[in-house]
This record gives structure tokens, C-alpha cells and sequence, in this order.
């Protein structure tokens, strides 16, 4: 019997042009991959498509909606892009961005019925310190107990559900709420201002985009960012070059903690307005499909989270107008990700065919 | 060039009715909280937007709605694009449906469960489910050997705790030495959960299982351990043939009917609904003939008697657990005694959840 043989090379030179290109190309064979399943489901797929990716934006309303959903994606995203460039994985943004919440949510209920300008900020800030400490833990557990991370964030994940789920049925839920797994509405004080009346669209917005020029700035002007990018391309040298690494893991921790934490607070005080149990539609694990389809580059984050806020949005019109099922979102959303790594293999590695052999078993 | 432009203005006119009439015809929405094949809780929900369909009625739903801030899009889509009633099925939609029904005064909501009807466009309605529980209360007192009932519930919400006392209520009457035994899952729908909360229950000597969640898990333990279950929300006799008794069922079917017509025709009002047994909201399913057709003739006409109102589920004397009168001995209680329920009666172990 005769096999073929093959063999994987990585390329040595690899054009800028084409590594920013090919999420779009990623994104173009979505578009065609899901044509081809909305085909074979029944749908006629240009319809289906239409009603998928334009009707959702076709009006400002929808537009709004877009910005909205793709506020805390964009947010979570930027933060893990500092983890994930310098090699420490945060699987646990979604547990971040919860006890940023809670934090956040347990300050808006201290200042129930409290009028003030500096209530909002407060809360805010109080949102991003808890999502910072939450994510410390795996961080100080990494750098002086050896742990790993990703099981270590990944769990908090659960802790931060459950102490959510206790506050909210227990001592922080509504008093005249008949028990129902909720707290109060926040006041008029303690909610994102809103920018354009009829709309969702928040203050929230303003926050995303500042926390993205900032990263811009850390990442690309500073000496912090410089040592997270060496890190992420050669911990050894890294080492070898003097930089303190177990305060850059901390450090990077606790930006993307901040970062999730703000998101967090972002939906109750914008959105939603309380605390409940589901304050978060896994945010956090989506946001790391929007990090790497943005290449961990601050601008590239801000349309990744777009064009995934939009595959949400689209799988809802598209069940209103045609009742095609609602996870197909989730399947574009894996399309999306299989192209792009998928499109990365061949981009970084060519596959040589070294021909015909015997095979010897 | 005239003719050209007098058939471009017909067909320009043709378009512009068939647009008007496809925004004119008559739809009614559903958001789910779940996927439609949960078996449970969604299932039965579609099933009743399956009945408003077979009257001809367009329809259309949304489903595995989260109920955070996803649900006001959701629910404003369906009122912009066109849908003239609108049924929000879960407890968490409750602000964004009064919060959208400010926007679209023209469109009817619905929603289920909750309390809130801010705007003249909202009704609520809900099952009494605890007429149900009593005849599982009943069956259960009569069928247990270890007189120790096991009962997976979800939130300490009035609703929960209502099903839990009118089942223990009724067990006492044909069994006073009956103990019922409550895990807290705080979750509607988590069959790991679930099956876990069962199997603790059973190894804690209860010989009848009944839950107030949603999925199929613990019906599926109990006839694994050789106990006896009871289904919830759908009829889950064929996961646990040989263990379920009954299951109750939610027939949210001749509801939305009803509502369906009423707000085509023009004559829809504003009303908070609490159907049960006697108007078929709840409804049982089968009785499991391993009760013997003795119970179950007492059980069926127990149901007549719920259902005529001769019998109620909480008739007097009730009593809390620390033995004080809730219900004095003749009386029965009331709707908003009923609705704001908030201690367990005596006999129920444990303490709420605060």
C-alpha cells in the first residue's frame, strides 16, 4: 500500500498585509459556509443573510443595539488581548466581569435613593477594582504557587456565579420582590446616562473607547508594553533580559480584570439596571473568540466585537423573519474562529507533499 | 410614455397594498426562555402557540431568550416588525415587557408569572399550580412507605413555596405522619443539578420524588432507584414509565387561544389571569395504574371537587411550622394571602432560603 507523504514547515516570512487580511478572508468564507448551511436547512441563503447581517443594522435603533452588545465584548477583549500577548491565559473574564458586577451592583444598592454626580463614577470605579482583585487570584496563584491559570480562572468563573446567585435570592434581593431572584432597581443616579432618547445606547460606549486608546498607548508607547510583547514571543528571553515577570503577569492579570469588571458594570448600570442572575449572556467566554479574531490589536478588537455583536443580533432577526434556529449565531460564531485558525495554519506553516512511499505496516 | 407610466404607477400601487396588507396582517409573538425541546416549561408554551398556528393565525417566537438585556431587544423587535400581541413566558422579562409595552401603546403584551402591569397594554397571567400539587400530595401520603416525600424545588419565591405546603397540606390529611424533605436548587432547568438533588433525597429516605424544575432528570433517577415521581410542567411519563404517577401539565394552550381571538377581534382587556384546575390551565396527566383504582377514583374526584370548587387547596385549620394559625378551621385562604405566600406550613422540614 502506497501513502502519501507530507510534511509541515513553518514559514519564515509571513506579510503583514495577509495577517490582517485573513480575518476578513475568515469572515468571507463565514459568509459563504453559512450560506451553503442556510441552503441545505431550507432557507434561501442571499434572504437568509440579508436578514442575518443587514436587516439587524438597517436602522438606528439596530445600530444602537450593535454599539450596546458590542460595548462589553469589545471591553473583555481589549483586557484579554494583554494576557494573551504575553502567553498567560485568562479563561476566567466571564467570573471577572461578575464580580465586577457585584461589586459594582452591591455600591448602587449602598447609594439606593442617593442623588449625586459622583454616585456614578463611584460605582464604576468600585466595578473595576472588584473585576481587578477577582482576577489577582489566579494571577499571585500562578506567579508564587505555581498554579495553573486556566483552571484557576476558569473555576472562579462558578464561584463568582454562585456568590451572585446567593446575593440575589439571599441578602441583596428585592424586599418588596416576593423573593424573586433580583434586587432592586438602581436609581436614576446610579444609571449609565443614556445618549440618544429611544435608544440603549450609554455612556458605557465612551469608556470602551477610552480604555481602547489607552491600551493602544500602553501596548505600543511603553516600556510595559514592550516587555509584554517579548514575553509573549520568548519567556526565556524575556528572563534573560532582566524583566521582573512575576510582576508583569499580575499586571496584565489585573488590567484584564479591570477591564471585565468595567463590562460588567457597564451592562447593570446601563441595560439592565439590577442585579440578577443573568446579568451576562457569557460575555466573557465570547470575548475570547473577539480578541483573537481581532489579532489582540486594539483596533482590530473594536470591529471584531462588532461583527460578533452582530452574529447575536442577526441570529435574533433572523428567527423573527424566518424562524431559522437561534443557535445558528453560535455556528457562525465557530465558522468565524475554525476559518480564522484554520486560514493562520496555512498562513504561518506551508504543507510540503513529498510523494509516494511504501508504507511499512 | 404615458401608458408606461400609468402601469409603473399601478404596479408601484400594487406593492405599496401588498406591503400594507403584509404590516396589517394579524401576528402574535412568543419569547421563550428556553430551547422548545426542553421537555418542560418551553415545551408547553409552544405547544400552545402551536394551537393559536392551527387557528390560522400567523405566529412567530423567539427562543433561548437570556433574560438579562438581551430580552428588551428581542421583545421590541417583534413589536417594531409588526406583531400585534405578544406573549413573554418567563418570570425575568417582566421590566423589559412593561418597559417596551410604554413604546408600542398599540400592541398587547402578555406576560407570564409576573406582577407588574404598568402600562394598559400589559396583562399578566399565571397556573394555579398548587391545586395540582394537592392531588400529588394526596397520591404521595397514600403511596409512600418510609412517609418521607422528597421535593427538588427551585427559588423561594411565593409560587415555589405555595406548591410545596398545598402538597404537604394534602399529604397530612391522608397520612399525618408525613415529612417532606425540600433541596434548594436555585435553578428552573440544570439536569445535572437535578438528578443530583434526587439522589440525595432518596438516600435520605424518601420513597417519592417530585420537583418543581424543569427537565426530565429526576423523574429518571427516581425509576432508576425504584421510587415513585411525579413529571412537571409536561406529561414525562415516557422517560420514567414504571416511577410516574402523574405528571402536572401547564395547558397555556386554550389561554392563548382565547387571547389570540380576542385581540384580532378588537375586544382584548387588560387582566391578570390565575386559571387552574377548572378551566384546564393545569391539567393532569394519565394516573399511573400501579396506584390501584381505588386512589385513583379518590384522586379523580378530589380533582372534580378542586375543580367545582367544592374543595380547596388551603382550607383551615393551617398551621406554620412553630404550630401559630395561618388559616383558621373553616376557612380558606385567600388569593393574596395565596400570592404573597412566605412560610412553610406545619410539617415541612427546614428552613426558607432568606
Amino acid at each position: 500500500m502506497e501513502v502519501q507523504l507530507i510534511k509541515i514547515e513553518k514559514r519564515n516570512d509571513v506579510s503583514r498585509s495577509i495577517y490582517f487580511l485573513t480575518p476578513v478572508l475568515a469572515i468571507f468564507l463565514t459568509l459563504f459556509g453559512g450560506g451553503i448551511i442556510f441552503y441545505i436547512l431550507g432557507f434561501n441563503p442571499i434572504e437568509a443573510l440579508k436578514f442575518f447581517f443587514i436587516t439587524p443594522i438597517s436602522d438606528l435603533y439596530g445600530l444602537s443595539e450593535l454599539l450596546v452588545k458590542a460595548t462589553p465584548l469589545c471591553l473583555i477583549a481589549i483586557g484579554l488581548s494583554f494576557c494573551f500577548k504575553s502567553n498567560n491565559w485568562n479563561i476566567g473574564a466571564e467570573g471577572q466581569l461578575i464580580f465586577g458586577g457585584i461589586v459594582g451592583g452591591g455600591v448602587a444598592l449602598l447609594f439606593y435613593n442617593h442623588d449625586g454626580f459622583y454616585v456614578l463614577p463611584i460605582i464604576i470605579l468600585s466595578g473595576a477594582i472588584g473585576g481587578m482583585l477577582f482576577a489577582m487570584i489566579p494571577a499571585i496563584l500562578k506567579t508564587y504557587f505555581n498554579t495553573n491559570e486556566i483552571l484557576v480562572s476558569l473555576m472562579l468563573v462558578y464561584v463568582a456565579k454562585l456568590l451572585l446567585d446567593y446575593l440575589v435570592v439571599g441578602p441583596w434581593s428585592n424586599p418588596e420582590g416576593f423573593n424573586f431572584p433580583e434586587t432592586r432597581q438602581f436609581s436614576e443616579s446610579a444609571r449609565m446616562p443614556i445618549l440618544f432618547g429611544g435608544l440603549r445606547i450609554h455612556a458605557g460606549i465612551f469608556i470602551t473607547l477610552i480604555t481602547v486608546f489607552l491600551s493602544w498607548l500602553i501596548l505600543y508607547k511603553t516600556y510595559l508594553g514592550f516587555q509584554i510583547k517579548v514575553s509573549g514571543l520568548s519567556l526565556k528571553t524575556a528572563k534573560y533580559a532582566g524583566y521582573k515577570g512575576k510582576t508583569m503577569i499580575i499586571i496584565v492579570f489585573m488590567i484584564s480584570g479591570a477591564c471585565a469588571g468595567l463590562a460588567g458594570v457597564g451592562e447593570i448600570t446601563g441595560p439592565i439596571g439590577q442585579l440578577h442572575r443573568n446579568i451576562s449572556p457569557d460575555y466573557g467566554f465570547t470575548a475570547i473568540i473577539v480578541a483573537f479574531l481581532g489579532r489582540l490589536n486594539p483596533v482590530g478588537i473594536i470591529f471584531a466585537s462588532l461583527i460578533v455583536a452582530l452574529t447575536y443580533l442577526g441570529a435574533e432577526t433572523a428567527q423573527i423573519f424566518l424562524q431559522v434556529p437561534k443557535y445558528t449565531g453560535q455556528v457562525f460564531q465557530g465558522m468565524i474562529l475554525f476559518f480564522l485558525l484554520g486560514s493562520d495554519y496555512l498562513l504561518f506553516f506551508k504543507i510540503k507533499f513529498l510523494g509516494l512511499k511504501k508504507n511499512e505496516l | 410614455m404615458y401608458k408606461l407610466f400609468l402601469r409603473s404607477l399601478i404596479s408601484v400601487l400594487f406593492l405599496l397594498g401588498l406591503s400594507i396588507n403584509a404590516n396589517a396582517e394579524f401576528k402574535v409573538g412568543f419569547v421563550y426562555v428556553g430551547p422548545t425541546g426542553d421537555h418542560g416549561w418551553t415545551y408547553q408554551h409552544h405547544e400552545g402557540r402551536n394551537a393559536v398556528e392551527a387557528l390560522g393565525i400567523k405566529t412567530t417566537y423567539v427562543e433561548s431568550v437570556p433574560e438579562g438585556a438581551d430580552a428588551e431587544r428581542v421583545i421590541r423587535q417583534l413589536a417594531q416588525s409588526g406583531h400585534d400581541l405578544i406573549f413573554t413566558t418567563s418570570f425575568g422579562y417582566m421590566d423589559p415587557t412593561n418597559k417596551v409595552a410604554k413604546d408600542f401603546p398599540n400592541v398587547k403584551f402578555e406576560h407570564a408569572t409576573g406582577y407588574k402591569r404598568e402600562h394598559s397594554n400589559v396583562s399578566t397571567y399565571s397556573a394555579r399550580f398548587y391545586e395540582g400539587r394537592t392531588l400529588l400530595g394526596h397520591m404521595a401520603g397514600k403511596m409512600t412507605k418510609t412517609n418521607t416525600i422528597g421535593y427538588i424545588a427551585s427559588f423561594p419565591i411565593p409560587e415555589v413555596i405555595r406548591g410545596i405546603n398545598a402538597m404537604t397540606l394534602a399529604a397530612q390529611k391522608v397520612n399525618p405522619d408525613i415529612k417532606t424533605k425540600i433541596v434548594w436548587v436555585f435553578t428552573w432547568y440544570d439536569p445535572g443539578k437535578e438528578s443530583e438533588a434526587a439522589q440525595a433525597l432518596i438516600d435520605q429516605g424518601a420513597d417519592i420524588i417530585m420537583q418543581h424544575t424543569d427537565s426530565t432528570a429526576p423523574v429518571q433517577v427516581a425509576e432508576k432507584a425504584g421510587v415513585w415521581s411525579f413529571g412537571q410542567a409536561s406529561d414525562m411519563q415516557r422517560f420514567a414509565p414504571k416511577s410516574i404517577l402523574t405528571s402536572i401539565i401547564d395547558d397555556w394552550a386554550p389561554y392563548y387561544v382565547e387571547r389570540s381571538i380576542a385581540a384580532r377581534d378588537g375586544t382584548w382587556k387588560q387582566q391578570d389571569t390565575w386559571h387552574g384546575l377548572k378551566e384546564g390551565m393545569v391539567a393532569m396527566a394519565p394516573y399511573n395504574s400501579a396506584m390501584g383504582s381505588d386512589l385513583i377514583k379518590e384522586v379523580e374526584q378530589l380533582q372534580k371537587d378542586l375543580a367545582s370548587g367544592k374543595a380547596h387547596s388551603f382550607t383551615g385549620p393551617i398551621y406554620d411550622q412553630k404550630g401559630n394559625i395561618l388559616v383558621a378551621e373553616g376557612a380558606v385562604a385567600d388569593d393574596g394571602m395565596l400570592a404573597g405566600m412566605n412560610v412553610y406550613v406545619k410539617g415541612v422540614e427546614g428552613d426558607i432560603p432568606q
